[in-house]
């Protein structure tokens, strides 16, 4: 559903992403690794348009991701994102970040908006922190807001950028939990991730990222445990071993 | 000889015209400066990089002019091309314009203290520009905003009395009239400034109110 064919994309002189491509088929759960700057959120947010780019192409379902054109509005509602700094609107309470995307984007009813958002922050587990702000909530209870709202959007697949990196430590499963959830009940979903756990327990596939490149692709099990390049060895020990 | 307080009782109907004329070029200018200065910001923050030129170009010569400059220039000059406006319109106008560059400034710093983040959740779930400057920014820069705004009136209140230069009759320029014509400077400019200090005293109340309010937040 969702392909990338050959993205380039330069900030000035520098090349961070020097032809990438893959395909996310419906119901995947794809995990994206690699060391920082190699350019993993640059390539998610150009699924979404979050991103322009100089070369190839990225399409959803055929329909081609162009930043610039105004179909890209109607595409991101297919397409929800879930950032590392959850990024909710502190104006508003849970309740009304998750409904904001139905009532304001969909024009559903406020009253059926108002269920649809219960109900998904039940499902992340804050049914009982809906009228809370966000500054009242743990990081990870705001980035479960986060996925309530991304999920309230009932897109076609979800984006998310190192979802728990910015959380303490004792914070990282509920999230995770909640992810793993998501992925059993089918959503398609793209996840930049440091957590190798999630990766190898949820994966269907993991691509490892390095210097704007795919050094290697295949199943978690092949990828993770059994790597074939000599720097995804050498990455996958640095971060499992980072005393070593 | 009459009292002081004789004497302040007999020139206060008059004073009190005036004031009615500073309230009303306060809120006509505050409301134009307000509207414009929204306008300002926003194309300030625009893609569309003449937008951005304009509004730059527009603040940074309205802010490098007195005030009584531009006052001067649409009463006195505008005519010249062929725009006649009353002495209270150019007073409201010219009054307007010169502080729509203060309150572009303060609108700028309400919409540059929103973290990015927010804006790039708001496209992610598929809204559009319009839609995010009424949901996301217009919300919470309103309440940054909120607080050097009610100085900002208080500057209008006081500044108004700058229109009595080219001969509204506000406070300011009754009092004028009043202390010309009894040279009883002391007792006209006593009264007019209690008079003003009355009008500000609100005012600066709500103001700290509302910097109490939001600083907490
Ligand atoms: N706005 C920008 N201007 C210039 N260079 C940028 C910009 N954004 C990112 N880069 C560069 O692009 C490269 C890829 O960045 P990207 O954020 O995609 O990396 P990443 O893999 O997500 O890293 P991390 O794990 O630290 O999040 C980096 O070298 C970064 O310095
Ligand atoms: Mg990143």
């Amino acid at each position: 559903m969702i392909s990338v064919r050959d993205i380039h994309k330069s900030y000035g002189q520098l090349e961070v992403i020097k032809g990438v491509s893959f395909d996310v088929t419906p119901g995947e759960v794809v995990c994206v690794i690699g060391p920082s700057g190699s350019g993993k959120s640059t390539i998610l947010r150009c699924l979404n348009g979050l991103e322009t780019y100089q070369k190839g192409e990225v399409r959803i379902d055929g329909q081609l991701i162009d930043p610039s054109a105004r179909s890209i509005i109607a595409l991101r509602q297919r397409v929800s994102m879930v950032f590392q700094r959850f990024n909710l609107f502190p104006h508003r309470t849970a309740l009304e970040n998750v409904m904001e995307g139905p009532v304001y984007v969909k024009g559903m009813e406020r009253k059926a908006a108002r269920d649809l958002a219960a109900m998904y922050l039940e499902k992340v587990g804050l049914g009982d922190k809906m009228q809370n702000f966000p500054d009242n909530l743990s990081g990870g209870q705001q980035q479960r807001v986060a996925i309530a709202r991304a999920l309230a959007m009932e897109p076609e697949a979800i984006l998310f950028d190192e979802p728990t990196s910015a959380l303490d430590p004792e914070l990282v499963g509920d999230v995770l939990g909640v992810m793993r959830q998501v992925a059993e009940e089918g959503m398609t979903m793209v996840v930049v991730t440091h957590e190798m756990g999630f990766a190898r327990e949820v994966a269907d596939r993991v691509l490892f990222l390095e210097g704007g490149t795919i050094v290697e692709e295949g199943t978690a099990q092949e990828v993770l445990r059994n790597p074939k390049e000599l720097r995804t060895q050498d990455f996958l020990h640095r971060v499992l071993h980072p005393l070593d | 000889m009459l009292s002081a307080f004789e004497r302040a009782s007999e020139y206060l109907p008059v004073l009190l015209q005036g004031v009615w004329l500073t309230i009303a070029v306060t809120l006509l200018s505050l409301l134009i400066s307000t509207v414009l200065g929204l306008i300002w910001a926003v194309m300030g923050r625009s893609n569309f990089l003449p937008f951005r030129v304009f509004s730059r170009t527009f603040i940074t010569v309205i802010r490098g002019l007195p005030i009584i400059v531009q006052l001067f220039y649409i009463y006195f000059v505008l005519p010249e091309i062929g725009i006649n406006l009353t002495a209270f319109q150019a007073g409201v106008f010219g009054m307007g314009i010169a502080y729509s560059a203060y309150q572009a400034e303060n609108f700028r710093a309400g919409f540059e203290a929103i973290d990015r983040g927010q804006i790039e959740a708001a496209h992610s779930i598929g809204m559009k520009d319009s839609l995010i400057l009424r949901r996301v920014i217009l919300p919470q820069a309103f309440r940054i905003s909120l607080p050097p705004y009610g100085n900002t009136m208080i500057m209008m209140l006081k500044d108004s009395s700058l229109v009595s230069t080219i001969t509204v009759a506000e406070l300011t320029r009754q009092g004028q009239l009043i202390a010309a014509s009894t040279f009883d400077n002391m007792t006209v400019f006593s009264l007019v400034a209690v008079i003003y200090l009355l009008m500000a005293l609100p005012l600066t109340y709500l103001t700290h109110r509302l910097e109490r309010r939001y600083k907490k937040t």
